[in-house]
């Protein structure tokens, strides 16, 4: 019992990777060829792990076999979330990929499968 | 007095019973109201135009009809104003249509509105015209031009309400403008009251997708839970006179509206969430905030505006040459490697069968599709289990349609030269539109509303009558 004690205490302050979608939402919006992807914590206590890990650098990086040439991103702290913009990412859009979804609409879930830290024992 | 704003209708293809509860809890609650069918994209808008080319008394929205018949009568009798862009590329024809379903409501006719002015068409070569949203092809020439339509404001629309119509019809303008003008309209709004505006425009974003504000669009098992799915109502927003806004949505409808669903919903197809730019006002929703205030009913605050812009988005369609697809499906043991060597074979054959600048893309739905980049990048580099249930998918574009047939075609003869155990073929192609966004200057832009003449219809209404009647 001791000793589990001890191990459950030493996990909660251990960092561990999860899926995003574990502590997140999301929903896909496209305009012509670029896409936004609006991202918000489940739990506002875990607004700050997002601004820590879904950085634009690594959401470029994520869609960088796509073509993605630019991503910026809004933080909008009042939803415990932010907006991710990503350009030239939808291989010419709803009227011009050759992609089953032009729109880009499932993408929202290739976000979610991204690889975050968390102190968070219970997730 | 609060001002209830329904979704009939959030795109082109949306469910056609969806108004109606809408309608029976606008009707139940008795105050001011407006019903909204937002049924125009892009593509829509230019499948329309093809559509009007082929047959000039088509080109609106197909659904019109399944859309209206079920709540029309309600909501000229409650004094409920039905607005809707479902003119699409043929205003005139869908106002044909409005006018023969209230003559068959047997109310003796009703005030319909057509907006003028979306389509510049005729005009492109004189309008100075400057590129948007990162678009880098020219402008086409006359021969592939399909449309050209201007996303116009709330103005007209208010136009078509301030001369007594119960039924607006229009074309192209920004959705959330649809739900914009009848508060304008009824509160009394100044064109510079940007703060107000923008809350109208806000209430007009939130609903105008239809279902995608109460749990629509939003479900994840296990993560995201969704009461009747089956039966989602479709939203209702209460708007005050001072601008602030709830969202809602009818009694005994499946879904709900939380702070998440509105959340969602709140930046969909948002860029910079402080400049979203709309005709009539640039919105910022940088200090935004929802709140749960009781069940399915969310208040959002903080919306805030700012002078609008000077130019207006402009929609150029046109023809983009052919597009195909065509799959087979490979399943059981060793599947992944049948639908790979399946993909090599077609890959090899397109180099001679068909000319080096058609356009290909293959997927192998079950291991890697739409994540994936034009060239494969993932179905590369993802692992994938050995047997299962895969779909080799080839998408060909080119301008000429026999080449994109040829394309299919080769997939469609691996049923006997390809690899063991394929099934299940289909193919399908299609003329593809390309679109294109300018800015155009506000002052190139003609907007106005008129009454549609219905004394036409109501002649041919009775005279149908009377020869009924005669039969008899």
């Amino acid at each position: 019992m001791a000793h589990a004690d001890v191990n459950s205490a030493a996990s909660l302050r251990a960092k561990h990777a999860v899926a995003l979608h574990r502590l997140a939402h999301a929903r896909a919006g496209d305009k012509g060829d670029r896409l936004n992807l609006a991202l918000f914590a489940y739990e506002p206590k875990h607004y700050e792990t997002l601004v820590e890990a879904v950085t634009e650098e690594r959401v470029l990086a994520l869609f960088a076999h796509r073509g993605a040439s630019r991503v910026r991103r809004y933080l909008m702290p009042g939803l415990a979330g932010m907006n991710l913009v990503i350009d030239d990412v939808l291989q010419g859009g709803v009227n011009g990929a050759l992609n089953l979804d032009g729109h880009g609409k499932t993408l929202s879930y290739l976000l979610l499968g991204m690889s975050v830290t968390t102190e968070d024992d219970s997730l | 007095m609060t001002f209830l704003l329904g979704s009939g209708a959030g795109f082109s293809g949306d469910r056609t019973d969806a108004a109606i509860p809408v309608v029976r809890e606008l009707m139940r609650r008795g105050q001011p109201a407006a019903l909204i069918f937002e049924t125009l994209g892009e593509r829509t808008l230019a499948a329309a135009h093809r559509a009007l080319r082929d047959d000039p008394s088509a080109g609106y929205e197909p659904l019109l009809e399944e859309l209206l018949t079920p709540v029309l009568d309600d909501c000229l009798r409650h004094g409920i104003a039905i607005l809707g862009n479902f003119g699409a590329a043929n205003p005139d024809g869908a106002c044909r249509v409005v006018a023969e379903l209230v003559a068959r409501t047997q109310r003796g006719g009703a005030r319909i509105g057509r907006v003028h002015g979306d389509d510049i068409r005729a005009r492109l070569s004189e309008i100075d015209l400057e590129r948007w949203e990162a678009e880098s092809r020219e402008l086409p020439g006359e021969e592939a031009l399909i449309s050209a339509n201007v996303y116009l404001g709330a103005e007209p629309l208010v136009e078509a309400l301030a001369l007594g119509a119960q039924v607006v019809v229009s074309g192209r303008v920004a959705d959330p403008a649809l739900f914009l003008a009848p508060l304008v309209h009824h509160f009394g709004w100044a064109w510079n009251d940007w703060d107000r505006l923008a809350a109208g425009m806000m209430a007009g974003h939130l609903g105008e997708c239809g279902a995608q504000v109460t749990g629509g669009y939003f479900a994840d098992p296990g993560c995201k839970e969704v009461p009747g799915l089956a039966r989602v109502g479709y939203p209702i927003i209460e708007v005050e006179e001072d601008g602030s806004l709830v969202v809602t949505k009818p009694a005994d409808t499946g879904g709900m509206v939380t702070e998440r669903t509105v959340k969602e919903q709140l930046l969909y197809e948002v860029h910079d969430p402080a400049n979203y730019l709309t005709p009539d006002v640039v919105v910022d929703l940088s200090a935004v905030r929802v709140e749960q205030i009781g069940p399915d009913r969310v208040a959002v605050r903080g919306i805030r505006g700012k002078p609008a812009p000077q130019r207006l988005k402009t929609t150029v369609c046109y023809e983009g040459g052919w597009q195909g697809e065509a799959e087979i499906s490979y399943a059981g043991p060793n599947a992944l490697a049948r639908a790979q060597l399946a993909a090599e074979v077609l890959r090899e054959r397109l180099t001679f069968r068909a000319p080096p600048e058609l356009r290909t893309r293959l997927d192998i739905v079950g291991h890697a599709s739409v994540f994936d980049s034009d060239a494969g990048d993932l179905q590369r580099s993802v692992p994938a289990a050995a047997s299962g249930d895969y779909r080799l998918r080839l998408a060909a574009e080119h301008a000429e349609r026999r080449w994109v047939e040829r394309a299919t075609q080769e997939l469609l003869a691996l049923y006997c030269a390809g690899p063991a155990g394929g099934g299940g073929v289909r193919r399908q192609f299609q003329r593809r539109v390309c679109t294109a966004s300018y800015l155009v200057e506000r002052s190139d832009v003609e907007a106005f509303a008129a009454l549609f003449d219905t004394t036409l219809f109501e002649t041919k209404m009775a005279n149908e009558r009377r020869v009924a009647h005669g039969a008899r």
